[in-house]
């Protein structure tokens, strides 16, 4: 397959851009609003051509599982789920952590907690950014604004998985997943060969040749010291992963006199406001955070040193706020203004919340 | 050029496919799309919306509160999307079921029945292809060219010896403007 340009969700561009990728396997359970993932899968029915494996296995814990050991064997894997769903693979997601093993785990944030709602939320940025499972270990989460991300962060979120050994996350929100947008497809990349995967992955559980030890995946250590030094070669990893991949995009940031933080498709949605702000000659700038770990802390710590106030803006109860905080450490105020239970500002309440924070620029003052 | 577009209804009244052939017409133009539905237990006899974007510049927000043209095929969505209409916008609605007409002066407002269009074309499933008409008879912001382009991408391929039937729906539905 060529690359193409489709008019598609993001959810189903997730799924198309697995199969190109050459994924090996995707192990899922289906729940709202992300079952579109695991339904275009089964009627592109990949393992026909690239041999891709697509299984709905029997609950979200066994899904988790499977991506788990088919990762110890050095294969590209992914599942998906939405909030509730992924809350149910932390252990497991804990456990890829610690076995360095590169996998993909998407959420589609739906509102919770709870059950909650199938409507759109971001409130799960703590659970994916803090940790989310036991244990000292972070994910790569990397947050989608447009369909066209969605199917371009499986590619990159496989690419720094498999370059880290660690496990990435795509952080999507009901929006994104169900919204359809144009999107440039990759074109069909071929599967890696058992060969292939032996060579750049010496540490999977192929089958031990001759010529070296068995590789052992296990994440069981009783010896301190030893799991001491586990811990500190995660953290080596985290390092690296803080100075080389922090990723963003900055709107209108060049001339702002306050800023707006907002990530996923939030972030459109604040765009869209300050177009209407600067309409009416406020200057208004905006971050995206396209790496929520690692976080942009040091855009956002010098946009400080030149704004006179910043404003998160998220669909949760405020999550973000608090690395934002961190990052601007009490030089300028910080606020924020979200929506819960699944409900999405519109662009307008961004701007009165603009005016609640700010209200000097409040035309109506 | 953008237009910032409500479709909204009840379930079943083939909402969602009517901005999804929409935004299909514009790929085929090259422009912009943004097809953003509410999603979720609607189904047929609930309510059902889809916001469609169409723009030769890059679209920021899939989410808005305000449109240049909303298409409102009944009551709940005409007292939810009425008010939200830009000053100057364009406003059109289906009469059938509706009890409180609109009444904003400021918006241009066409009441165009395709429901009995559609009865009378014998197929309630033209319903909303009728509509599809009538808004591009208003505002023509796709041909209809694209639009049947639009549709041979969304219709399997099973179901394209509909794709007449269709069109018929479309120019009947711009008939009902343009008659007038």
């Amino acid at each position: 397959m060529d690359e193409e340009i489709r008019l598609m969700k993001g959810n189903e561009a997730i799924a198309h851009a697995a199969i190109r990728y050459g994924v090996d396997g995707y192990f899922g359970y289906p729940i709202t609003p992300q079952s579109e993932i695991l339904e275009t899968l089964e009627e592109l029915m990949p393992w026909e051509t690239t041999g891709m494996v697509v299984l709905q296995a029997e609950s979200e814990l066994a899904a988790i599982n499977m991506v788990y050991g088919g990762a110890s064997t050095g294969k590209a894997v992914m599942t998906s789920s939405s909030s509730p769903g992924v809350s149910l693979k932390q252990e497991g997601i804990s456990y890829i952590a610690a076995g360095e093993l590169p996998a993909l785990i998407i959420n589609v944030m739906r509102g919770g907690p709870g059950l909650g709602t199938i409507q759109p939320s971001q409130a799960d940025y703590f659970q994916a950014t803090k940790g989310g499972g036991h244990g000292d270990y972070h994910l790569i989460v990397l947050a989608p604004s447009s369909v066209q991300e969605m199917a371009d962060f499986v590619c990159l979120g496989f690419d720094l998985a498999f370059k880290y050994r660690t496990p990435a996350m795509i952080l999507a929100d009901g929006i994104v997943g169900q919204m359809m947008e144009k999107v440039r497809l990759p074109k069909q990349r071929a599967r890696r060969t058992d060969a292939e995967i032996a060579e750049q992955c010496p540490w999977a559980v192929t089958g031990r040749p001759a010529t070296r030890k068995p590789n052992i995946m296990t994440t069981l250590e009783l010896e301190s010291s030893t799991m001491e030094e586990n811990n500190r070669r995660l953290q080596a990893t985290y390092e690296r992963i803080r100075s080389n991949e922090v990723r963003y995009q900055e709107y209108y940031t060049d001339d702002c006199d306050y800023l707006i933080v907002a990530f996923g498709s939030i972030a459109r949605i604040c765009l869209k406001a300050i177009e209407e702000a600067r309409a009416a000659g406020i200057k208004v700038g905006l971050i995206r955070p396209i790496t929520l770990w690692p976080f942009p802390t040091e855009a956002i710590a010098s946009m400080a040193q030149r704004v006179k106030g910043i404003l998160t803006v998220e669909i949760n109860a405020g999550q973000m706020v608090e690395d934002v905080r961190l990052a601007v450490n009490g030089k300028v105020p910080v606020y924020y203004y979200g929506r819960m239970g699944g409900i999405v500002p519109n662009p307008s309440e961004v701007i009165d919340a603009l005016y609640r924070d700010f209200p000097e620029i409040n035309p109506e003052r | 050029m953008k237009k910032e577009i409500i479709i909204a209804g009840f379930g079943g009244q083939g909402v969602l496919s009517m901005g999804k052939i929409l935004a299909y017409a514009g790929l085929m133009d090259d422009l912009e799309v943004s097809w953003m539905p509410s999603y979720g237990p609607e189904q047929r006899g609930g309510t059902a919306n889809v916001t469609v974007i169409l723009s030769d510049t890059p679209i920021s927000s899939p989410v808005l509160d305000t449109y240049d043209v909303a298409v409102i095929l009944n009551q709940q969505s005409l007292d939810k999307f009425e008010s939200r209409v830009k000053p100057g916008g364009v406003l059109i609605y289906d009469p059938y079921g509706i009890h409180h007409k609109p009444t904003r002066s400021d918006i241009t407002v066409y009441e165009v029945n395709g429901m009995d269009a559609a009865i009378d074309m014998k197929n309630s499933k033209t319903y909303n292809m009728i509509l599809l008409g009538a808004l591009l008879a208003i505002v023509p912001v796709v041909p209809v060219e694209s639009v049947m382009k639009g549709l041979q991408k969304v219709l399997p391929e099973r179901h394209h010896h509909l794709l007449p039937l269709n069109r018929e729906a479309i120019l009947r539905g711009m008939s009902l403007v343009n008659g007038k």
